[in-house]
């Protein structure tokens, strides 16, 4: 059992939640750009999160999330002081902070929360990191304060121009590059169709990006092969290989297709769901 | 007077129309009656060579002695003095390769019914608990374990009895390994995997879940925690696939994932939130045990047409003999000496069909089986909307590129002795992290034979 610290809605909208979860072991270990699995009760999936922060000393991780499928509403349901049954981890291969000069990362919507981490990381390395972050609207901007403690200049592009500059993500960083900024790398985390035009973006300029994928998986370690990836033309398993990949290899629309494969299960399930949420016991 | 009867004491089973649509177990077990009945077939030979063909030594015709005395606590007895799962092995063991192989019996009729007579055993403990473990006085050595499979299951049990302090670590939610993430419960039913576990907590042996080792902590970090020897049974959990066009597309599975959904996940139950397809025409790829439990499982997902696609003939299939009987009793379609050449989607990337070739059996290969070789423009079809590949796991690689100085063979099996003792001090290893993907009961016999080396290891340390 996971005792869950804190928790916070992270945006007006209260679309994504914050939650500090007791997890001594995973604290111990986790870098920026891994994972844990969580499983809320006997009955539930489970389900994986990318850590955003974590806290060596007080033994606790951070993780951030929109609540959209079943698990991650009920998540959403829990307070501090609750408890979540299982929290595995950290799994997957940290992000490669070292070594550069200068970096675009790039978040989109919820990926920011963990696209930070990583602006975090590489800026505390010593590289220079212009952040881009696009949403939607202004009600669903998250982590406005941390991101820009976290690198060197920060964007937030608005969908729909209530925030920031109107536009996506990969606008700006089109006009960025074409203004002249000489990126080593780019990070991309977000939705997958957003990774995929990032990665039309950094192409014909042959700038590395790094994207990180969040595909349908159960274990988390190896085991099921159900998080594969097509990538350079070789199958991975997004768990093990990555969670990190060369976004210029990877098959967008195999992972887009994959990625929705369950989505009527998941409809139904949460239409069955009392008031959203199922409850035992 | 033993009893003469040429054939086995039948075991009652659940019918195949009606437990081909549910998870309940299929084979029954003896009753009391009927156990006696059998055990007074056994003829008690001087020479038992059952025993032999026992991979973890069972006193075999001494418990069957026991059991045609009506006297069952003594025969459970008996048989844990050197095998700890007894309700699994009875369940799962391939005993016609194993004890029932070399029975006497069996060279003029059939052999002694050793699993059916184990499982009774077993199952007579479970309800009636007349006797249970205690823990032993505590050496003060500690052992760590990696993974809570059978092997590592067993190695913690034996170096328990000894009084050893055993912590097993287990990456999963549940510890069973294999026993509860892939053999389905109309095969092992979960609870009596869970009782088994808790047999072993009674012999003081802990369980950590959770905890991944090559990613919580290193095999180097459980030395430095205080563990004098670490177990290795981290089983072989990566699956294969065929690298063939389609492998990709919505609908096809490793047998890992689909039965994972099933069995650790409990997809097949309303309440459980794991999802799973219900696929009307499904193809098996392989034909292991594990092939066999995905066959089966589609069927009772509700899958009209299930067909096992492998790629030689009946006489090779590698799964244990009452499994294929149960699948073809349960209108399982075996589609021998085929092997698939591509997945073909439609065009929303979902399986649509499956195209094979036919195969015709050439000189034996180096396994000693018959090469299976293609039969030129023998392609054909077969519709289905599920792909399950069931052609093998390795090991996988976690621990491997975490522990320095532990050497592995190419295909990333760990490299150990006849006792388990890896190219490091202090590390050993067994089960399928060693061998490749195997069976149960070799599994534990390598767990029995590490924990003997530990025990030896640690007092010569002394």
């Amino acid at each position: 059992m996971y005792k869950i610290v804190s928790k916070r809605f992270l945006n007006e909208a209260k679309n994504v939640i914050e939650m500090v979860v007791e997890a001594p072991l995973v604290a111990k270990k986790c870098l920026a750009g891994q994972f844990i699995i969580f499983r809320i009760d006997e009955y539930g999936e489970r389900v994986p999160l990318t850590v955003a922060d974590y806290d060596r000393e007080k033994g606790t991780v951070t993780i951030m999330f929109q609540p959209v499928g079943g698990s991650t509403r009920m998540l959403a349901e829990l307070n501090a002081g609750d408890y979540i049954l299982d929290f595995a981890g950290p799994l997957g291969k940290p992000s490669k902070t070292e070594g550069f000069k200068r970096v675009a990362v790039v978040g989109g919507g919820v990926g920011c929360a963990i696209a930070y981490p990583v602006a975090k990381a590489l800026h505390e390395a010593g590289a220079e990191v212009d952040m881009i972050a696009g949403f939607r609207s202004r009600d669903i901007v998250i982590l406005e304060d941390e991101m820009r403690k976290s690198c060197t200049n920060l964007y937030i592009t608005t969908d729909d121009g209530s925030y920031g500059e109107k536009g996506f993500t990969t606008n700006k960083l089109k006009s960025l590059i074409e203004g002249g900024a000489k990126y080593d790398e780019v990070v991309a985390i977000g939705p997958a169709m957003m990774m995929k035009f990032v990665c039309a973006v950094t192409a014909p300029f042959d700038i590395p990006t790094v994207v990180s994928l969040n595909p349908i998986m159960i274990d988390g370690t190896g085991m099921c092969g159900g998080c594969r990836v097509t990538v350079g033309g070789k199958t991975k398993f997004a768990c093990v290989d990555g969670p990190e990949f060369n976004g210029h290899e990877v098959d967008w629309d195999e992972l887009i297709k994959r990625n929705g494969f369950y989505k009527e299960e998941e409809a139904e399930h949460i239409c069955n769901l009392t008031g959203g949420v199922r409850r035992h016991g | 007077m033993a009893n003469m009867n040429p054939k086995k004491t039948p075991v009652p089973e659940q019918d195949p129309k009606v437990r081909a649509c549910n998870f309940e177990e299929v084979t029954l077990g003896y009753t009391e009656e009927m156990a006696i009945e059998e055990a007074k077939r056994c003829l008690n030979c001087k020479n038992p060579l059952c025993r032999a063909g026992c991979p973890v030594s069972v006193r075999i015709p001494e418990f069957i002695a026991k059991v045609a005395e009506g006297n069952f606590d003594e025969a459970y007895d008996i048989i844990t003095s050197t095998n700890l799962l007894p309700a699994v092995c009875g369940r799962v063991c391939p005993q016609e390769k194993q004890c029932e192989g070399k029975c006497i019996r069996g060279i003029k009729a059939e052999s002694v019914g050793i699993g059916a007579l184990e499982r009774f055993v077993a199952d007579y403990h479970r309800k009636h608990k007349n006797t249970s473990a205690t823990a032993p006085a505590s050496n003060g050595h500690k052992v760590a374990v990696v993974g809570s499979g059978p092997s590592g299951l067993t190695c913690a049990g034996s170096l328990a009895k000894l009084g050893y302090d055993v912590t097993i670590f287990e990456a999963f939610h549940k510890a069973g390994g294999v026993l509860v993430y892939g053999i389905p419960e109309f095969r092992l039913p979960k609870a009596i995997v869970q009782e088994e576990i808790d047999n072993l907590k009674d012999l003081g042996v802990k369980i950590v879940t959770n905890a991944i080792v090559g990613r919580s902590f290193s095999i180097d970090e459980l030395f430095e925690e205080g563990y004098e020897s670490v177990f290795i049974g981290s089983g072989a959990g990566l699956p294969q696939f065929m690298n063939i066009p389609g492998e990709n597309l919505l609908g096809v599975y490793s047998a890992n994932e689909y039965l994972t959904r099933i069995n650790l996940m409990k997809a097949y139950l309303d309440e459980y939130d794991t999802p799973i397809k219900r696929a009307k025409n499904v193809a098996v790829v392989g034909g292991g045990n594990v092939a066999m439990d995905a066959a089966r499982s589609a069927k009772r997902m509700g899958a009209e047409n299930v067909y096992v696609i492998y790629r030689r003939s009946m006489d090779e299939l590698p799964a244990r003999r009452e499994e294929v009987h149960h699948a073809i009793d349960e209108g399982i379609d075996f589609k021998l000496l085929n092997n698939p050449t591509q997945i073909l989607g439609d065009e929303n990337g979902h399986v649509r069909a499956i195209e094979c070739v036919q195969m015709e059996l050439g000189e034996p290969d180096a396994s000693g089986r018959r090469r299976p070789i293609e039969k030129k423009g023998s392609e054909f079809t077969i519709d289905v909307d599920a792909v399950i590949i069931s052609i093998g796991t390795i090991p996988n690689p976690l621990i491997k590129s975490t522990t320095e100085g532990l050497e592995t063979t190419p295909k990333g099996c760990i490299v150990a002795n006849e006792v388990g003792q890896t190219s490091r001090e202090g590390v050993f290893a067994g089960g399928d992290a060693v061998t490749g993907a195997a069976t149960v009961i070799l599994a534990m016999e390598a767990g029995k034979k590490a924990a003997a080396a530990i025990d030896e290891y640690i007092k010569s340390k002394q």
